[in-house]
């Protein structure tokens, strides 16, 4: 009882990165707390998937399998999982911060009446003491987000309500294989006492999910372009150069709006969150929405030519001048100089 | 015929926060929110065009813009009524203040209860929280289904019990169907919002809340919304919704905010280079030397 809940996502039958970054920082969290980790699985062809989550650290897992809770529909998934937490009362509930965990979250927080922060970017246990009335509390949920555009840093306590709910983006956690295995004993929920006919009322016509080709995260070289490339031709050289160097191509969210990078190349904080060895930041000015994605990087080199850009406050190596002139010159050394 | 529907758009007056300009930092590095402008939260501008295809589509149809702030939040609902909507409801107490999203949704859950609408729109999310919450919370109060991230209304059976709407989701889409009422949250990637047009500029710009009113103290403007019902926009305190005081404001809110840490830009001596071949080459040197590259 009262133990940390991730809610795991799947996506034919595997569960989704997100999740195990999540079942990562709910082991580390759960053991600070000297708690239990439990999942939720809720999909269809689920088989084994206890045995993954066990070498992330799960103490139990709590499985819904049938063909009628594939692909993910709020209602069904919802009504399963307040039925679930009614009964055993989580003190924390953590999803990913992805379109399924930020509709799903709120409708169960909304149930429960508990809490929930959206996107967190760290969690941590912590104490608080009310000054209003002096209550004094121990082992709450620190949920520390970026708000107001990335402008301030806000930490978030549910001092009272439970299940303490968290939603999280994928990559901002770091996955990993727990160093004991958990006791990975598997649960299945009786689900059909929770759900009834009105909640498959919403039905799911046509779905058409591309391959995730893209993998801008987990890419150690990053080479992103913003709206001073000025056309989707501009980017043809950032993707010659991530050929040549071995990189990804990202995008700032206004290279994207403008249609010059695909929506899943979009770093920053409606996009995705990186860290790599490196980072070169080609005629991107480094609004603070684009470098709460970024600013975790080893190395940034930022073309501009703005010499007074905001990226270059950030970045190790600040080259004023034309990205046309810079990013030729790169390759061309490349070329010639390397092994 | 088909029914006209009663749409209601969920809307936010917001800071605009994605133009944090120089001089909107203060000396110190923090935000100078007052250098902020109040802005129309860009995704509810999607919702409303949303909303005004609907009603194009069924002719006799009406869309009203329901928003929760102070009173200056009134100039949001003049603006969409400048672009199509007919009406706005302002729903402004000192009790809603501090509200958290469980408490927002549950006074605008009290509202649209009174409203009864056939589908209710909303902008994904607002860009000074970024947390999507309101939308699918205001569905659950009411009991209702939610699409979220929707792109497009597909379509809508002739007797209105089904909709069709495309969702846009982080790798591919998504075509659902629901039974009214529902709450749809709309995207950024759909349509643009419609601009104002010059008529309904004319014919909206003396709307007015009854705070406004009687602040303005002007006798033309009294005796032109005493007269033409159009022009008054609503305004709704917590006991027009009939709402229960504990689940409001701070009180009614799970979430507190424990500590806010403003983020300030730290002055990183960067190392400057030019496009110039020598500076070009060198950082390619370093960077091979280092195991950056290669």
């Amino acid at each position: 009882m009262n133990n940390i809940f991730v809610y795991c996502e799947t996506e034919g039958g595997k569960i989704a990165d997100v999740s195990l970054e999540l079942m990562t920082k709910g082991r580390e969290l759960a053991d600070t707390l000297g708690c239990e980790l439990e999942a939720v699985v809720i999909g269809h062809n689920l088989a084994n998937v206890e045995k993954e989550l066990a070498e992330y650290g799960a103490d139990r897992i709590w499985v819904a399998d049938d063909a009628q809770l594939d692909p993910y529909r709020t209602l069904p998934h919802s009504a399963i999982l307040c039925g679930l937490f009614k009964e055993e009362h989580p003190q924390i509930a953590l999803m990913g911060a992805t379109p399924i965990g930020r509709d799903l979250g709120p409708r169960v927080s909304s149930t429960l009446h508990s809490g929930l922060t959206a996107d967190c970017t760290s969690l941590v246990i912590g104490g608080h003491k009310d000054n209003k009335t002096g209550k004094e509390y121990t082992d709450l949920l620190y949920q520390i987000r970026p708000a107001f555009g990335g402008n301030i840093i806000a930490t978030i306590i549910n001092p009272e309500c439970r299940p303490q709910m968290a939603t999280v983006r994928e990559g901002v956690m770091k996955k990993e294989k727990a160093a004991k295995p958990g006791k990975g004993e598997l649960k299945t929920i009786d689900w059909k006492k929770y759900v009834n006919d009105a909640d498959f009322a919403v039905k799911i016509i046509e779905r058409q999910m591309e391959e995730r080709k893209i993998n801008v995260k987990g890419a150690p070289i990053i080479i992103a372009g913003g709206y001073g490339m000025g056309s989707k031709e501009g980017f043809k050289q950032l993707f010659e150069l991530a050929d040549v160097i071995g990189g990804e191509v990202g995008a700032s969210r206004a290279a994207v709006d403008a249609g010059f990078a695909d929506h899943a190349r979009q770093i920053g904080q409606t996009g995705v969150t990186v860290r790599p060895k490196l980072y070169i930041a080609c005629g991107i000015s480094g609004q603070i929405q684009h470098t709460a994605g970024m600013d975790g990087s080893s190395m940034i080199i930022s073309i501009n030519t703005d010499p007074d850009a905001p990226i270059n406050k950030i970045a190790d190596y600040a080259i004023t001048g034309d990205v046309n002139d810079v990013i030729p010159k790169m390759i061309k050394y490349y070329k010639q100089n390397s092994k | 015929m088909s029914k006209p529907l009663k749409i209601v758009v969920l809307a936010k007056q917001v800071p605009d926060t994605r133009n944090v300009g120089k001089d909107a930092m203060k000396a110190d590095g923090t935000v100078n929110r007052a250098a902020l402008p109040a802005i129309f939260n860009p995704e509810d501008l999607n919702a409303l065009e949303q909303a005004l295809i609907l009603k194009d589509m069924r002719e006799g149809s009406t869309v009203q813009v329901l928003t929760m702030g102070p009173p200056r939040a009134a100039d949001i609902l003049r603006d969409a009524m400048f672009r199509g909507a007919d009406g706005g409801i302002l729903l402004t107490d000192r009790k809603f203040a501090g509200a958290d999203t469980l408490a927002t949704s549950y006074a605008l859950s009290r509202a649209l209860v009174k409203i009864q609408p056939d589908i209710i729109v909303a902008g994904r999310q607002a860009i000074d929280g970024d947390t999507a919450q309101v939308g699918p919370q205001v569905a659950e109060k009411l009991g209702i289904p939610q699409v979220t991230y929707a792109e497009e209304i597909v379509s809508l059976s002739d007797d209105n019990k089904e909709i069709i709407i495309k969702r846009r989701l982080d790798h591919g889409i998504e075509i659902v169907s629901s039974p009214l009422p529902l709450v749809v949250t709309v995207n950024g990637s759909a349509p643009e919002c419609r601009p104002q047009h010059a008529k309904r500029v004319m014919k909206y710009k003396n709307a007015r809340t009854p705070s406004e009113l009687q602040e303005a103290d002007n006798d033309y403007l009294n005796s032109l919304c005493a007269c033409k019902e159009y022009l008054n926009i609503q305004e709704w305190s917590v006991a027009d919704v009939d709402a229960d005081d504990n689940q409001l404001g701070l009180a009614g809110s799970p979430t507190k905010v424990k500590q806010i840490e403003n983020v300030v830009f730290q002055a990183k001596e960067a190392k400057r280079l030019t496009a110039a071949d020598a500076d070009i080459n060198e950082l390619m040197v370093e960077l091979i030397a280092s195991h950056t590259l290669g």
